[in-house]
C-alpha cells in the first residue's frame, strides 16, 4: 500500500481551494486544439466529488442553452490551471443528483448564510 | 530478449506530459541475479534463470539452497525463472529495472485469478437463454451436439469447469515510468495476477 501512497502523493496539488457539493465554481480548463493552447472556462454548481487522493474527481453542472451539461474533472489534474469558488451553497447532502430532475428556479442551490 | 521477475503492487493513475489520466500497474521488480546461463551447447537452448524475493534458508530444501550458493548468493530466494533467448548475462550480474527503457514495449506473465468452477456463460462468453415466458433455459449452455451420429461429445467442447488461476501472457504493454531507486516499473494497462503475485515482464 505504502508504494502507491508514495507515487500518488508525488501528484497532488497543494493549491487547489476548499470546496464542496453544491458550491459554485469556475474551472479554468487548458485545452490543446493542434498546437495551440488555451483557456477555457467551465462555470456551474458542483454536484459530486468522488474519490481520494490523486484520484479524486468533481462534477460541474450547469445549463447551456437550456440543456443540462455535466463535467468531471480530476481535482489534481494539472490541466486545471485555477479553480475559482464563486458562491458557497447550502445543501444538505453530499451528492446532488436531484438537481438533474428539476428545471428553472427549482434548480438553484441557495448561498450559505454565514 | 530482456526480462526481469517481480511481484504486482496494484494499480494507480498518472497524468502523462499533456495532463491526461493514464492508469498504470506498479510491479516492484528485481533486483535478480543470474543464477545459471544455458547455452545451446549445454542445454540445447538459450536462457538465462534469474532469481528474486529474499526469503529464510530454511524454507528451501537443501539443493535449491546449494543451487543459489553455487551461484554466489548468500540469501535464499522465494523464485526462479528462465527467461529465454541469447544475452550477454553472466551468473552473478544483477538485472534491475534498469535493464528498461522508458517508453518499452513489454509483455507481461502471471497467473490471472482464480474463478472457481464456472458456468458457459462467464466462462466462454456463452449467449444468456430468455428469461421470461416460461423459459427455465438462462444460464444453460445449450445444444453440445447431435445424437445418434457421432453418439459422443466431441473434445474440447466448451463447457463449465474451473476458470482462471493459469499462466496467463498480457502483450504490447508500455513502461510509462521507472524508479530504479525503489526497484518499481509502472505499465500502462492491467496485468494478469492478483496484488502480491509474481509477474515476470519481457522486453522484446
Amino acid at each position: 500500500m505504502g508504494i502507491i501512497d508514495n507515487i500518488e502523493r508525488q501528484q497532488l496539488r497543494d493549491d487547489i481551494p476548499q470546496f464542496k457539493a453544491g458550491d459554485t465554481v469556475k474551472v479554468h480548463f487548458r485545452v490543446i486544439e493542434g498546437t495551440r493552447q488555451r483557456t477555457q472556462i467551465f462555470q456551474g454548481t458542483v454536484i459530486k466529488r468522488q474519490g481520494s487522493g490523486v484520484r479524486e474527481t468533481f462534477t460541474v453542472r450547469k445549463q447551456s442553452f437550456g440543456v443540462g451539461v455535466e463535467r468531471a474533472f480530476p481535482v489534481h489534474s494539472p490541466k486545471i490551471e485555477k479553480i475559482e469558488v464563486v458562491m458557497v451553497g447550502d445543501v444538505r447532502r453530499a451528492k446532488l443528483y436531484y438537481l438533474r430532475q428539476k428545471i428553472g428556479k427549482q434548480a438553484r442551490v441557495r448561498e450559505k448564510q454565514r | 530478449m530482456t526480462g526481469i521477475i517481480g511481484k504486482k503492487i496494484g494499480m494507480t493513475q498518472l497524468f502523462d506530459e499533456d495532463g491526461n489520466v493514464v492508469a498504470v500497474t506498479v510491479i516492484e521488480a528485481g533486483p535478480c541475479p543470474v543464477t545459471l546461463v544455458r547455452t545451446v551447447e549445454s542445454d540445447g537452448y538459450e536462457a538465462v534463470q534469474l532469481a528474486f524475493e529474499d526469503c529464510r534458508d530454511k524454507h528451501l530444501t537443501k539443493a535449491e539452497l546449494g543451487h543459489l550458493t553455487k551461484a554466489g548468493l548468500k540469501h535464499g530466494k522465494r523464485h526462479l525463472a528462465e527467461i529465454r533467448g541469447a544475452g550477454d548475462l553472466k551468473v552473478g550480474d544483477m538485472v534491475t529495472v534498469e535493464a528498461f527503457e522508458d517508453g518499452q514495449q513489454v509483455s507481461v506473465v502471471g497467473v490471472s485469478k482464480g474463478k472457481g468452477f464456472q458456468g458457459t456463460v462467464k466462462r466462454h462468453n456463452f449467449a444468456r437463454g430468455p428469461e421470461t415466458h416460461g423459459s427455465h433455459n438462462v444460464r444453460q449452455p445449450g445444444s453440445i451436439g447431435a445424437s445418434a451420429y457421432p453418439s459422443r461429445v466431441f473434445k474440447g467442447m466448451r463447457m463449465s469447469g474451473h476458470m482462471g488461476s493459469e499462466r496467463v501472457t498480457q502483450l504490447g504493454l508500455k513502461i510509462v515510468r521507472r524508479d530504479p531507486e525503489n526497484n518499481l516499473l509502472l505499465v500502462k494497462g492491467s496485468v494478469p495476477g492478483a496484488k502480491n503475485s509474481v509477474v515476470i515482464v519481457k522486453g522484446r
